[in-house]
C-alpha cells in the first residue's frame, strides 16, 4: 500500500515519530554536514524519526541500522522527501543509493 | 585498482625487509568493541603514554605472535572516519601511516560491527584506498540474528581477510593472532573502487601536487591523502603542522570547484560503493537495518518523559551515593593506616627535621593522594558499567537539553554531578566526552560544585558565626544557609560555564551528534581493566604533582625551624612542637600522638611557631590583600593550609589558635572563634562568616585539583587559569559581600 508522497521537502525536525523519510540534502556548517555524511545520512539515504527526547530536544534518528541523536536545530538543516512507513520498509535504501556523486539533486 | 605489494608502505623499497619491530593499529568506529578486542589481543596491563602535544592518550601493549614474537599493539580512539577537524583526530591518519614521527606501522586491524556494517564499512574504505595493510575483525556478529552478513563475502569484497570475534566471549581470537602473523609477512592490500566523478578525480590530484615530500608515497596514497587533505583542511581548522602550499592549494581547489559540494561527491561515491555490496554482503536481498527489537523495548522505558527520569534519578542517586558515602569506609581505613604508619614512623625514628619530613610530607603527601582512590576507583566502575551497558549515551540524551543551555553537552552531566562529591574524580570522568572544547569547559567550572571538601568548612562557620536561630520562626537559619550555599554553587556554574564557553574556552562549537548504541551486558571485566588503569595513570602522574605540593606547603608551615625551647619536655613533646602544620589527608596530622597527649602547652607552642613560620609570614604579609574582605592574617594562613585540600583550612586554624589540630578540634575552635576580639567587639561578625563562605565556594583552594587538570590538558596553563579566574572570582565577589554589607550597616 502506497500512499502519496508528500509534495515538497521538509526537514528532519518536522517528521513526526516513527516517521521515515529519505535525505535530500544536509544543510549546516561544514563540520557538521560532513560529520552528518560520514555517519551515513548521504543523500538518498532512509531516514526514520525514532524517538524524541521526553524534554524536546534532541532527536533520535535511526539511520542505517544506527540510532543518532542529533538536536532539533541541527536537524532542521537535513532535508528530507517524507514517505510513509509502508513505502520505506517496501524498498529499501539499496536501490537509491546507488546514484553516486549525482550532481546537486534537490539542493535549495 | 589492486597495485600489489608494491603499493603498500611497508614493503615499498627501502623497507623491504620485515619491520624489526612491527606495530600493529587497532581501528574501528566507537561502541564496536574496540576495547575489547585489544584486552583480548594483548591480555595484558596497557601502557598508557600520550601523542606528544596534544591531549590523546596511547595505549598500547604487547601482542605475541608464532612468527613476530614483539608487535606492539597500539589502541586509536574511536572514530567513525579518518577526516579530521583538529589534532586529536588527525592523530589517527599519523598514527596509521606513521606520520609525524610516530613509527611505521605493519598493519592496521580495523574492528567492525556486524550489526552496522555499512557505516562501519566508510572508515574499513578509507584504510583501504590509504593501500594499507588491513585485516578485519568481523566483532558482534552474535547480536544480529535475523540475516546476518557472511564474512566470506565481506572478505571477497574487500580483498583483505576477515575473522569473525566475539571479544565478549572471546571467540577467534587464536585465528585473529594467526592471520595477523601471516598478514605482517605477506602485506594484502583491498580493490574496492569507489566511482568517483572525473571532475573530484581532477581536483585530487590537483591537491595531490602540494603534498608535502613526507607524505608522498604511491599514486593511490597521494590521492587517498589528497581526499583526506580536502575534506579535513579548511580555513578555521585545528589541525597542526600542515604546509602551508597544501593548505593553500586546498582553498584553491576548493574555491575553483564551487558552487559543487566536494565533501558530498566524496562520501556519496564511498557510501555508493558500499551499498551497492550490501546484496552480496548479506545472505537475504530484502534486508532492512537489523532492527534491534531488545534495545527498542528498553528504550521505551529507559526514554520514557515519567519512567525514564525515574530510573534516571534512581541511578544518579546511586552514583553520587557511592561517591558520597559508600566511598568513606575505605577512605577512613587509607586515614586510619596512614594515621598509624605516621605514629610508628614517628616512635621509631628520633626526632629531627628528617623524620618530620618523612612523617608529615613524605607520607602525608602519599595519603593525599592515595585517598583519592576510593572515589576515582568506584566512579570509574560506575561509568565503565553505564558507558558499556549503552546507558550513559541515554544520560546524556535525556539531559542535553538541559546542558545545552549552558553551551555544554549531555555527556558533561555525570561529571558535573560527581562533582559535588569531589572534583578530582570528577575531572578525571569528562575523558567520556569526545570533543576537547567540552572537555575543558566541564573541566574548568567543576571546581565550582559544593565538592564535600567545602562541608567541614561550611559547617565550621555556619555553626560559629550564625546563631541557630529560625527565620519566621520556624526556618532554621544555619540549615538555610548550607542549603543556600549549594544553591549559590549551582548559579555561578551556570553564569561561569556560559561565560567561559564564549570567551576563554575558543574552538568552534561543533553541533552534538551523539550515538546511542544498543544495549549490552556490561563487562566487569573490561570495566575493572579500566578503573586500574585511570587509577594507575592518576597515581603516576598527578601523584607526583600532589606529593610534591604537599612537601611543599609542610615546608612552608614548618621553617623556619625555630631554636628549641630550653624548658621543652625532651623527645615526644618536642615533635609537637618543631612539626606543626603538614597539610595532611584530612586530619591525619591531627592525631599525632604528641598533639593528642600533651595539653595547652605544646599548642601555644605550635602557635607561636606557626606565626613564626614562612607560612605565617605569608598569611601576615598578605593581611592588607585581604582585609577588605573582612579576614585578618589567621585566616590567611588558614586559607594557605587549605591549599592541601579544603578541610585543612580547620586544623591549621586550629593550630593557629592553639587549640591543637585534633579531631575533635572544631569546638574548641568555635569558642575561640567567637571569643576573638577587635576593641570591645567580636573579631568575626556573620558578614565575615558569609564573606569567607562565599570565599570557600568560589576559589580553587585544592592543589590535587589543580594536578589532574594539569594531567588532563597537558599543559600548566589550564590549571593555571582555573586558579586565577576562580581565586579572582572569589575576591570580587567575598569583597562585594563584605563591604556591601558594611555599606548596608551590618559589621
Amino acid at each position: 500500500m502506497v500512499r502519496p508522497m508528500t509534495t515538497s521537502a521538509r526537514n528532519l525536525s518536522e517528521l513526526s515519530p516513527a516517521e521515515v523519510a529519505l535525505v535530500e540534502h544536509v544543510g549546516g556548517e561544514r563540520a557538521f554536514r560532513r560529520r552528518l555524511m560520514e555517519l551515513g545520512l548521504v543523500p538518498g539515504t532512509r531516514v526514520e524519526l525514532k524517538a524524541i527526547a521526553p524534554l524536546g530536544d534532541p532527536l533520535e534518528l535511526l539511520v542505517r541500522g544506527s540510532s543518532l541523536s542529533i538536536r532539533r536545530a541541527e536537524a532542521a538543516l537535513v532535508l528530507v522527501t517524507p514517505g510513509t512507513t509502508e513505502v520505506a520498509s517496501a524498498r529499501e535504501q539499496a536501490p537509491r543509493t546507488a546514484l553516486p556523486a549525482a550532481p546537486v539533486r534537490g539542493a535549495p | 585498482m589492486n597495485s600489489g605489494e608494491s603499493a603498500s608502505l611497508v614493503t615499498a623499497a627501502p623497507h623491504a625487509e620485515p619491520l624489526a619491530a612491527p606495530v600493529v593499529v587497532l581501528v574501528g568506529n566507537p561502541n564496536v568493541g574496540k576495547t575489547s578486542v585489544y584486552n583480548r589481543l594483548t591480555g595484558e596491563r596497557a601502557h598508557i603514554g600520550n601523542y606528544p602535544g596534544i591531549t590523546v592518550e596511547q595505549r598500547s601493549g604487547r601482542l605475541t605472535l608464532a612468527q613476530h614474537a614483539a608487535v606492539t599493539l597500539v589502541d586509536l580512539p574511536g572514530a567513525y572516519s579518518l577526516s579530521a577537524r583538529s589534532a586529536e583526530e588527525q592523530i589517527a591518519l599519523e598514527a596509521l601511516l606513521g606520520l609525524g614521527g610516530l613509527p611505521r606501522r605493519g598493519l592496521a586491524v580495523v574492528v567492525l560491527d556486524a550489526g552496522q556494517l555499512s557505516r562501519n564499512l566508510y572508515l574499513a574504505l578509507q584504510l583501504l584506498e590509504l593501500g594499507l595493510n588491513v585485516v578485519v575483525a568481523l566483532n558482534m556478529l552474535d547480536e544480529v540474528r535475523e540475516n546476518p552478513p557472511s564474512p566470506s563475502a565481506l572478505a571477497a569484497f574487500l580483498g583483505v581477510p576477515v575473522v569473525v570475534t566475539d571479544a565478549r566471549r572471546g571467540v577467534g581470537f587464536v585465528e585473529l593472532k594467526q592471520v595477523i602473523d601471516r598478514a605482517l609477512g605477506e602485506p594484502r592490500h583491498g580493490h574496492v573502487t569507489p566511482v568517483y566523478p572525473a571532475a573530484l578525480l581532477a581536483d585530487a590530484a590537483r591537491v595531490a601536487e602540494a603534498l608535502p615530500p613526507a607524505w608522498r608515497d604511491t599514486d593511490e596514497r597521494n590521492r587517498a591523502l589528497a581526499f583526506w587533505a580536502l575534506s579535513s583542511i579548511e580555513p578555521d581548522d585545528e589541525l597542526r603542522d600542515i604546509p602551508a602550499p597544501l593548505r593553500e592549494r586546498c582553498a584553491e581547489v576548493r574555491a575553483a570547484a564551487e558552487p559543487r559540494d566536494l565533501d558530498r561527491e566524496l562520501i556519496a561515491a564511498r557510501y555508493a560503493v558500499i551499498d551497492g555490496a550490501l546484496d552480496r554482503l548479506y545472505t537475504r536481498v530484502a534486508r532492512h537495518p537489523p532492527k534491534r527489537r531488545a534495545s527498542e523495548r528498553i528504550d521505551r522505558i529507559l526514554l520514557h518523559p515519567v519512567w525514564g527520569f525515574t530510573v534516571f534519578l534512581g541511578m544518579m542517586v546511586v552514583l553520587f551515593q557511592a561517591l558520597f558515602s559508600w566511598s568513606d569506609p575505605a577512605i577512613g581505613v587509607i586515614e586510619q593506616t596512614v594515621a598509624w604508619l605516621s605514629d610508628k614512623l614517628t616512635d621509631l625514628l628520633p626526632a629531627s627535621i628528617l623524620r618530620d619530613l618523612l612523617v608529615q610530607g613524605v607520607l602525608g603527601g602519599v595519603g593525599n593522594v592515595v585517598v583519592f582512590l576510593p572515589q576515582i576507583l568506584l566512579l570509574f566502575l560506575m561509568i565503565g558499567l553505564l558507558e558499556d551497558s549503552g546507558y550513559m549515551a541515554r544520560v546524556a540524551f535525556l539531559m542535553d537539553r538541559i546542558l545545552k543551555t549552558l553551551g555544554l553537552h549531555g555527556r558533561a552531566f555525570v561529571p558535573m554531578l560527581s562533582g559535588f562529591a569531589c572534583a578530582v574524580p570528577a575531572i578525571l570522568a569528562t575523558r567520556t566526552m569526545e570533543r576537547q572544547r567540552d572537555r575543558l569547559l566541564t573541566m574548568l567550572v567543576i571546581p565550582l560544585m559544593t565538592c564535600s571538601a567545602r562541608l567541614p568548612v561550611y559547617t565550621l562557620i555556619i555553626a560559629t558565626l550564625f546563631p541557630p536561630s529560625h527565620l519566621f520562626g520556624w526556618l532554621p537559619l544555619q540549615g538555610l544557609l548550607m542549603v543556600a550555599m549549594y544553591g549559590f554553587a549551582v548559579v555561578t556554574t551556570l553564569v561561569v560555564a556560559l561565560v567561559l564557553g564564549r570567551t576563554a574556552v575558543k574552538g568552534r562549537r561543533v553541533p552534538l551528534v551523539l550515538e546511542l548504541p544498543p544495549y549490552r551486558l556490561p563487562s566487569l571485566g573490561l570495566t575493572a581493566r579500566t578503573m586500574l588503569e585511570r587509577a594507575s595513570v592518576f597515581l603516576k602522574e598527578a601523584g607526583t604533582v600532589i606529593l610534591a605540593c604537599t612537601v611543599a606547603l609542610w615546608a612552608l608551615l614548618a621553617f623556619p625551624r625555630p631554636e628549641t625551647p630550653p624548658d621543652a619536655p625532651p623527645s615526644r613533646a618536642a615533635s609537637a612542637e618543631v612539626a606543626p602544620a603538614a597539610p595532611n589527608v584530612r586530619d591525619v596530622r591531627a592525631t599525632d600522638p604528641d598533639v593528642r597527649q600533651s595539653p595547652a602547652s605544646a599548642a601555644r607552642a605550635a602557635e607561636a611557631r606557626i606565626e613564626g613560620s614562612y607560612g605565617g609570614r605569608l598569611g601576615k604579609a598578605i593581611e592588607p590583600l585581604f582585609a577588605p574582605l573582612g579576614f585578618d592574617w589567621k585566616i590567611d594562613v588558614g586559607i594557605i593550609g587549605s591549599f592541601a585540600a579544603r578541610e585543612v583550612f580547620i586544623s591549621t586554624l586550629g593550630l593557629v589558635y592553639g587549640v591543637g589540630a585534633t579531631d575533635d578540634v572544631a569546638l574548641p575552635l568555635r569558642e575561640k572563634l567567637r571569643q576573638e576580639t577587635v576593641g570591645d567587639k567580636p573579631r568575626y561578625t556573620p558578614l565575615v562568616g558569609l564573606s569567607l563562605l562565599v570565599f570557600f565556594a568560589l576559589s580553587c583552594q585544592c592543589m590535587s585539583t589543580l594536578a589532574v587538570v594539569r594531567r588532563e590538558t597537558r599543559t600548566w596553563r589550564w590549571p593555571a587559569f582555573l586558579f586565577t579566574y576562580m581565586t579572582a572570582l572569589a575576591y570580587v565577589l567575598s569583597f562585594v559581600v563584605y563591604q556591601g554589607g558594611r555599606l548596608l550597616g551590618f559589621e
